[in-house]
């Protein structure tokens, strides 16, 4: 079984946004942590990269894989965990706590579409 | 094989050396360079004797596993045996002295080779002639789809900038296609492993540039609906790409030309008996139909390509011949079948069919899962080959399969080779079976044993790290 | 079954082989090809020849190309190949291995690879090496793409005019495809002209700059200002490199350059007409995951020992496919060891020893030929092994006379000058001949 946190939103991709304020907090799923194993790599964007809804922004890799990040909401790149780009394990470890990075939303209605905890728990069939 | 720890640089000792070189008398001309265009400190380079270096390099040498230690079934990159009058051809001194800038009429027996392997080639692809300029497969690839670009840029049609590649396709295509400033169409397969002729046909407008396929296909298997296929890529202004990869069932068999394909690479490291080198150097040449003729100078090396892998492969074909050439392909899908048939009752076979040169297992009809105790998975069948004295088959690909096992046995091995290996896939199977842990901790008999990835990835060490050790 | 020594079946295998496939011929295996695919004629190939034969053939060939001894360089350079090399690389656990993917019987590759990455470091004072490029032209292609990767936005790629032509021609062929605007630094006195890398830099749109170390006249470049002008424009700054002479050049770090690539023929690699040869390419560690092709890294096993293993794959075609860095796969590993082996053997003082007698050889020559009067200089500038002049007799009748005399030389540029080259090969016996030739024209 893997972690889902009440509260979050969720794409379909497996990141999970946590909104504070304008600034949208995004990571990937404890889900999707699972599903590629250990991450050896985590692919960022860069601050003040803008980025639209849908787009990707890096990509997670482990020895065989690699998994793009696509941005569930549009906006502005304000910061970029520095600690999760250093130490891709963190993200195995807790994928909840670690965040990859932090976006000024353009639109925060964009939010709408996405899913909560119940619906991202029927998803992956958990 | 035995494990040996040392890297050269660890054998180095100050005031040591490993050459001789005269002085060749020109007094009064010593070097001088002005400082500013100076290195501060001089490279840090080994200092070690003639016979360090041949006993390091012999020693590293006996920790890897060639064609001529063994069997090497590995699917898609037809390990056949090299032959040595090969080496003893690219080796002659007249060859190696030759300069890629002298006139041609310097080198009329160069010349006499290039001409004599284009027209080899041609007969056995039916393609009207090649450029050998490109140094490997995907670099043969990117030149191919480079001439297709160039045709209907010439004709100007520069909408078409799309590509169709099949969703089994090796790798090397799409990344070849992204080169090319080409962007990748996915065509699916269907149940039997062969391009979706119903999901290609809506695929199929003014702004595709061609298709690229490979005959048989990453399965092994024969891409039935290739004339339809040709005619609706064909109808709708494409081209067609054949990816060379898969070549060697049907030297001697079937020509792509007469299958209605355009363009096509070849790897003489693969279907031509030239030997791999631990990942090169190879060659690519890439073939064209007539009307393509007037695009082949594209120009993607410096000079005229592989000439010491083209030698070899030239010296192969003459071995070949007339009459050879007709059963090159065709023992090799012997004893791709043979082997399939041999093992389908303990190893997966998703597809039940002929195949040609290769076909793909999906992992072990029994892995040994029980309460709670994780099977055997390919990985693990795959090193467990290692401990029998086999390179192992290609795994994880194509990707069309989680537990895909890639075997292609090629034309050169034995009856008795193939069938201890079917012995030795089967007595694995048995105890995978019995006790999957036998596998888990596999390869137990090599040098080293699993490495851990993870940390190479994760903290990467590239070089040495404490180069004053020299 | 006619007599072939690559091909083991007996009649009676090729029979117990079918049977138990279950079917009756071996064109029964090609039962699913559509009949008219079925290749039914001639093959128009020769008759089969003997070993003996084959042998006989390509002697005859070699034999109808006259020995000539090198007085060219131009990207492709006559050093000295020591006896051990070829008897290395010739070994067939190395020569018959395919690429390392099972590492664990495949540690000699990785580990030579290693090394290999381990020099190209130490020789252009860059992070991190690949494992091999296809030759060097290619590298510079790819380099001129990571540039424009690592840029995001921008996309014209500079290239110096002093950059060899070859260079020039593959770079600008990748570009026209991947859709790179590439224009073209002017050069002044025979080196790129940092007021021209100026006026092109005010574009803006510039994502790289490629130039020469030691550049198609000869001349060791002086780069002054050179690094600092490109990153002002957060540019990618790439330095195509002679590998032999930076072994007492300064090196592409000591540039500022942040990619270092070139062709590693120069290492003892024969002329064999053109390949196989060796690119390299290497960068800062700030730009390792935009690197192409393999790599190698260090890691242990579960017991402890040191191993080493292909390593940060996600950038490579089989993982990322249309995403990856870059299309290549097979490189030119066995020429990587080549190169290795050179290096090994040459040490420092080695490398500076080749150096030293081949510009010592280039020296002596310029001067004579200059001497003769038959030839202006061009330029005043530092050079190593390889220069240029300016010819005052028709260029054509040169290289005939030098070409009859058994010498490869005078080799004429796109400039109307001619380029000689000598290597520590030459002896001063060889350089007295060809200038005593060039005398009687």
């Amino acid at each position: 079984m893997s972690k889902v946190l009440e509260g979050l939103k969720y794409s379909e991709t497996h990141e999970w946004v946590k909104v504070e304020g304008d600034i949208a907090v995004i990571g990937v799923t404890d889900f999707a942590q699972k599903e590629m194993g250990a991450i050896t790599y985590v692919d960022c964007p860069d601050v003040d990269d803008e980025l639209e809804k849908g787009e990707e922004f890096g990509a997670l890799e482990s020895v065989k894989a690699s998994s793009d990040l696509y941005c569930p909401v549009s906006g502005v790149v304000t910061e970029v965990n520095e600690a999760v780009a250093d130490g891709p394990e963190l993200v195995n470890e807790d994928a909840f706590s670690n965040w990859i990075i932090k976006v000024r939303m353009s639109d925060a209605s964009e939010l709408d579409s996405m899913m909560d905890a119940a619906a991202y728990r029927q998803m992956i069939g958990e | 094989m035995r494990y040996y720890d040392k890297l050269v640089f660890e054998l180095s000792k100050s005031g040591r050396t490993g050459y001789s070189l005269a002085d060749n008398g020109c007094k009064g001309y010593e070097m001088n360079l002005p400082a500013a265009l100076e290195r501060a400190e001089a490279p840090m380079l080994p200092e070690v004797s003639e016979v360090d270096v041949v006993r390091h390099y012999t020693n590293l040498s006996q920790m890897n596993f060639g064609v001529d230690t063994g069997f090497y079934p590995l699917g898609s990159c037809t390990m056949k045996y090299n032959p040595k009058i090969n080496e003893e051809i690219a080796s002659m001194p007249a060859f190696l002295g030759l300069h890629p800038l002298q006139a041609e009429y310097t080198v009329p027996g160069v010349k006499e080779i290039y001409e004599g392997i284009d027209r080899s080639l041609a007969a056995i692809t039916g393609m009207e002639h090649f450029t050998f300029k490109p140094c490997a497969g995907a670099h043969g690839e990117l030149t191919g789809l480079m001439i297709i670009r160039e045709y209907h840029i010439s004709r100007g049609d520069l909408k078409r900038t799309r590509i169709i590649v099949p969703d089994s396709a090796h790798g090397t295509n799409p990344a070849s296609a992204a080169v090319c400033g080409l962007e990748i169409v996915e065509v699916k397969s269907n149940a039997d492993g062969l391009v979706d002729v119903n999901d290609l046909k809506p695929l199929l407008d003014d702004t595709i540039a061609g298709i690229m396929m490979t005959n048989p296909n990453t399965l092994g298997l024969f891409e039935k609906d290739i004339r339809e296929i040709a005619d609706l890529v064909h109808a709708a202004g494409g081209l067609l790409y054949y990816d060379g990869a898969n070549m060697n069932p049907l030297i001697g068999t079937v020509r792509p030309g007469d299958m209605g394909f355009d363009v096509m690479h070849l790897n003489l490291h693969k279907s031509f008996s030239t030997p791999h080198g631990g990942g090169g150097p190879g060659s690519g040449p890439v073939g064209v139909c007539h009307k393509l003729v007037p695009f082949l100078g594209v120009n993607v090396s410096g000079f005229h390509g592989n000439f010491g892998v083209i030698l070899r492969a030239y010296a192969y074909i003459l071995m070949l011949g007339r009459q050879n050439v007709r059963l090159c392909g065709k023992l090799a899908a012997l004893g791709a079948n043979y082997i399939k048939e041999s093992l389908k009752d303990v190893y997966k076979l998703p597809i039940e069919s002929v195949c040609k040169h290769e076909f793909v297992f999906d992992g072990l009809v029994n892995d040994g899962a029980r309460d709670g105790k994780e099977g055997a998975t390919t990985l693990d069948v795959a090193k467990r080959l290692l401990d029998y004295g086999y390179h192992a088959p290609t795994i994880y690909f194509p990707l069309l399969f989680h537990q895909a096992i890639m075997i292609e046995p090629t034309e050169t091995e034995s009856k008795e080779t193939l069938d201890e290996f079917i012995e030795v896939m089967r007595r694995i199977a048995a105890e995978a079976a019995e006790n999957p842990d036998i596998l888990h901790g596999a390869p137990h008999n090599t040098p080293i044993g699993r490495p851990d990835e993870t940390a190479a990835a994760r903290n990467p060490i590239l070089k040495i790290q404490d180069e004053c050790a020299c | 079954m006619a007599a072939f020594p690559y091909f083991p079946q007996t009649d009676g295998d090729i029979r117990q082989m079918l049977d138990r496939i279950g079917v009756k011929s071996l064109d029964d295996l090609y039962s699913d090809v559509p009949d008219g695919f079925l290749y039914k004629g001639e093959y128009d190939l020769p008759d089969a020849m003997s070993e003996q034969q084959v042998r006989d053939f390509f002697e005859g060939m070699a034999a109808r190309n006259p020995h000539l001894t090198v007085f060219a360089g131009a990207g492709a350079y006559d050093h000295y190949t020591p006896a051990v090399i070829p008897y290395i690389t010739q070994r067939s656990e190395f020569l018959t291995a395919y690429t390392p993917y099972q590492c664990e019987i495949s540690q000699g590759t990785l580990r030579y690879i290693f090394e290999y990455q381990s020099m190209i470091c130490t020789l252009t004072g860059m992070d991190v090496s690949n494992a091999s490029m296809y030759d060097g032209p290619t590298a510079a292609a790819e380099a001129m793409r990571m540039a424009v990767s690592c840029a995001k936005k921008k996309n014209t790629v500079l290239l110096s005019d002093t950059l060899f032509p070859h260079v020039r021609n593959v770079v600008g062929t990748y570009a026209r495809y991947y859709g790179v605007k590439i224009e073209m630094i002017d050069q002044k006195d025979g080196q790129t002209s940092l007021e021209s890398l100026k006026a092109l830099m005010e574009g803006g749109d510039v994502a790289g700059v490629i130039v020469p170390s030691v550049n198609r006249f000869g001349i060791v470049e002086d780069l002054t200002g050179f690094g600092e002008t490109v990153h002002a424009a957060k540019a990618l700054f790439v330095q195509y490199c002679d590998p032999s002479a930076l072994a007492v050049v300064k090196t592409p770090a000591e540039w500022g350059a942040d990619v270092a690539v070139g062709d590693g023929q120069p290492l003892g690699i024969p002329l064999c007409y053109g390949g196989p040869y060796v690119g390299f390419m290497a960068c800062r560690k700030d730009y390792m995951r935009k690197l192409p092709g393999r790599i190698v890294g260090e890691t242990r096993d579960a017991a402890g020992r040191r191993s080493f293993v292909l390593t940060l794959q996600a950038r490579e075609q089989h993982i990322r496919r249309e995403k990856a860095t870059s299309n290549i796969c097979s490189n030119e590993s066995l020429m990587a060891l080549w190169v290795t082996v050179y290096l090994s053997l040459m040490g420092s003082q080695g490398m500076r020893k080749v150096n030293e007698e081949s510009y010592k050889g280039a020296h002596y020559l310029c001067d004579a030929l200059l001497a003769t009067g038959k030839f202006q200089k061009v330029f005043d500038a530092p050079f190593l092994k390889e220069f240029v002049l300016k010819p005052l007799v028709p260029v054509e009748q040169l290289q005939r006379k030098l070409y009859d005399a058994g010498i490869f030389g005078a080799l004429e540029t796109e400039d109307g000058f001619v380029s000689f080259c000598v290597t520590e090969k030459r002896t001063k016996a060889e350089i007295d001949r060809l200038v005593g030739i060039i005398k009687e024209c």
